[in-house]
Order: C-alpha cells, then structure tokens, then sequence
C-alpha cells in the first residue's frame, strides 16, 4: 500500500496497551500473546509499520518503562546495551566513542537526532534490515545477544541471530533483554562506513572491519558488510587474506577485490531498493578497503 | 480492545489529567485536545521533524509517540518555549528569512532551542546535525542555519 493512500495522522489499528515495569512481566505477556503480540521501545518503526497496516498487533508490550532494559553498564571484560537504551545514549557514551570506533560511527548515522533519541540499539538489531547500520560494528566487535522468554534465557553470538530480511531466530514468546560487547583486542582499531542518497536515507551498502597490528603483521581481523545479502553478514575469506599479512593497501586492494567476489545482493529486493546489485558489488569492495585503512590507522595510533 | 486510560503529565508547565485510548498518538492529544496547535502534522512517518516536542528536556517525534508513553513525562510543545534562548531565536529567524509558509518552522525552533542549550555555541556541523530531521520545503536551510548561528552570537554576547 502506498503511504499517500493511507492516513498517518491517526494511529487506526485497535490494540491493547501494555506497560510493564519488570522483565517477568514482559516476558509472560509476551508468553500469553505471543504472535499477536509486538514489543514497543522506540516506536519509530513498529508505530510506522503498524499504520501503514503491514502489521496489525492486537497486544503492544512497551518496554521502554523497564529500568533493567535502558541500563547500559561497563564491566572489566565487556559492555552490556540493554533493549531499550536509545541510539543517542550510545553515542553519548564515553567508552563507545572512545574504544568502539565503529559502533559509534555507525550509531551517529542513523536518521535524525529525534529519531536516535527515540530509537533503540534493541529495535535497530530485532528489526534485522539487511541495511541496518548497528549490525555491521557489532558483528566486527564479536556481540552476543541475550535473549528471554518465560522457559528461561538464551545467549547467541549475534552472526546466528539474523536469519532474512526482517527475520530472526527470535520467538514471538522471546523478549531481547541486551546485548554484551567483549573488550575488543588490545591495540585494535574499528571502523564503520555506508554509502546511502542522503543522510536520513538508509544505507545502499555499509561497512565495518576490525583490525589489530602487531609488527607490522595483520593478527586479528574481522569484516561485515550490510545492505549486499539477505542478512548482515561477515565476509570471512577477507579476513583469512590479511590474517598473517602484512596491512599494506596493495593487500586492502586484493580484500577490495574478494569481498565483492564474495557478495551476492538478491536481486528481488536488493536489485530495486536504492540501488542496482553491481553497483552495491562494487561499492563494497570499495568500503571494505576505506575502513581496513581507517582501522588500521587507529590500532597503530594505539601503541 | 481499545482501553481509555488517564495519563498526568506536565504540558508546558502545567499539569495535565487527560483520558487516552491505547491508539491515541500524542501529536493527536497535543493539537486536537489540548488545541496546542503550534505542533504541525505533516508526513506522520517520522522524516520531517515538523511534530517535534520535547520530552522530558528530550527532541522527540510527537507523531510516532503514543499519548500513553507521556504518562509521567514532561512535555514542551513550541507554545511553552519562552525563555531567553527561544525569544532570540524567533527574532534572528525573522531577521535570517529562515521563514516563508512557516510550517516546519515550530519543529526547526524546538530543535534549534535544544541545540542551544546543550550547545551554546555550535559550529555549522553542529547546527547541520541538530537540524537534519526537520525538511523545509520553500526556502531551504541557508537561511534557519544562518538563524542558528547568529542566535547563538547574540546570546553569547
């Protein structure tokens, strides 16, 4: 349906409305309603969806009221994000701007300083966009997502948690509870790049690598790329290439080369939204080189 | 289904009672009843900035918020911003032409307020950045950044 035949100034669809203070009581809504159920943080895409009528809940959990879900807290080994802390948040926050590079890079691109402010890291991942832009760094940074339902918890590297185009191994029953970073290695740096028609748009194809020099010689190094497959994904025969390497731009150049090998845009949705599969297989390789350099620059500035 | 609720919130200073059923948006409660209607509807999907509130000191999108979520909150609509910030802002406004059908101009005077107050004085980046959620579609932006960055002088003088 196209946004000009339908009203958006009203919210239409009729559902019940909950507000619960505690994890146990999200998590036995969502237990008791499960598929008619939708859970409700930043709202800046459910509430859009929900009125252009691609979905219609008949139970909206907001979760945004949940004090153990808008946490985000630094332990010595990791960070842990909790649902509903906002994009804004995770901006502002010291050790993402400082330490997670690319996460921060990534999280200050997304839409506009009204959006992030409402929008949530948990909203941005569970929404599994192929072009999401938190994805990319998390992938890179090694994250883990833990989830809940009533039965009990789960812990899943965040490569298992996408399965397609809006899709995740998530339950209906299952609520996103945070997502824990580790440390990244000592001496690495992180980089996050995209390539989208203006600021506010989604991305055609974003970006992000990790990297950590040690002698002149690549020792850890991990690339993910967005908007170019189904899911969000790590290109892991670029990353073979340089481990070992020396990080020289002629071997970013051969990376270049192989992640646009690698990439397979699907032509059904990918060919049409935003840009044309070549274009995203060139752009890629493209993106991959920029933000090797970039990382690269920042783990030597580390010594 | 639909549930009314009674929320109490602060709107402009002033506490609030009102009943809300479940789908009411705040945009809906902030113009049709409590007929603030500084705040402007416009493209309902979260890309003009033209519905822009404050809450709880904070830039959000009255029309992709539920009237529930104010329940507790407070929240400043273009009509309760009066301080010395939003004054000078109104007049370089006048002064810089960043006005012509006026429209997006309660969302650019909400977002640029709170750029002041958190950014006494911006850089062109900064005001860039503040203001990239909210479109103009007459006169364009040259003349709201150039309001932007004179406000700040005069405040800061």
């Amino acid at each position: 349906m196209s946004i000009n035949t339908i009203n958006t100034r009203i919210l239409s669809t009729e559902f019940e409305y909950f507000e619960p203070s505690s994890v146990e009581e999200a998590v036995n809504l969502l237990g008791r309603y499960k598929e008619q159920s939708a859970v409700l943080s930043g709202g800046t895409d459910l509430l859009v969806r929900i009125k252009q009528k691609r979905i219609e809940p008949r139970y909206l959990v907001n979760i945004k009221r949940i004090d153990a879900l808008r946490r985000i807290e630094k332990t010595p080994e990791l960070l842990r994000i909790g649902a509903a802390v906002s994009l804004l948040e995770i901006e502002q926050y010291d050790f993402v701007r400082t330490n997670l590079e690319a996460l921060h890079e990534a999280v200050s691109s997304i839409g506009s300083m009204q959006i992030r402010n409402m929008a949530t890291l948990g909203g941005n991942i569970s929404r599994a966009s192929p072009a999401g832009d938190s994805p990319p760094p998390l992938l890179v940074l090694g994250a883990r997502v833990n989830l809940r339902e009533t039965s009990g918890t789960k812990s899943i590297p965040l490569e298992e948690f996408f399965r397609s185009p809006g899709r995740t191994i998530m339950k209906p029953s299952e609520l996103f509870i945070n997502l824990e970073i580790p440390n990244p290695p000592k001496e690495s740096g992180t980089a996050f790049l995209k390539v989208a028609r203006t600021g506010m748009d989604l991305a055609k194809v974003n970006a992000a690598s990790m990297i950590m020099v040690e002698d002149n010689v690549v020792q850890s190094c991990r690339v993910a790329l967005g908007g170019v497959a189904p899911t969000p994904i790590r290109v892991k025969k670029v990353e073979e290439l340089l481990i070992g390497e020396k990080p020289t731009d002629a071997r970013f150049a051969d990376a270049a080369k192989t992640a646009s090998d690698e990439v397979r845009p699907i032509a059904s949705s990918h060919s049409h939204k935003r840009s044309t599969a070549q274009y995203r297989i060139n752009v890629s390789g493209v993106l991959v080189k920029r933000t090797l350099q970039l990382a690269r620059g920042r783990s030597l500035e580390r010594k | 289904m639909k549930m009314a609720r009674i929320i109490t919130f602060t709107i402009n200073g002033k506490a609030r009672k009102e009943p809300v059923e479940a789908n009411t948006l705040l945009v809906n409660l902030i113009r049709e009843r409590l007929t603030l209607t500084g705040t402007k509807y416009a493209c309902g999907i979260g890309e003009c900035g033209a519905c822009t509130v404050l809450i709880n000191g904070k830039p959000a999108l009255s029309c992709l918020t539920l009237a529930a979520e104010a329940d507790g909150k407070d929240v400043v609509t273009i009509e309760g911003l009066n301080d010395k910030i939003s004054t000078v802002l109104r007049e370089t406004f006048l002064e810089e032409g960043a006005v012509q059908c006026g429209f997006c101009t309660p969302g650019f005077l909400v977002m640029s307020s709170y750029l002041l107050k958190e950014k006494p004085k911006p850089t062109e980046d900064e005001v860039k950045k503040y203001v990239k959620g909210n479109l103009c579609r007459c006169t364009g932006y040259i003349g709201v950044i150039r309001a932007i960055m004179k406000a700040s002088e005069k405040i800061n003088n």
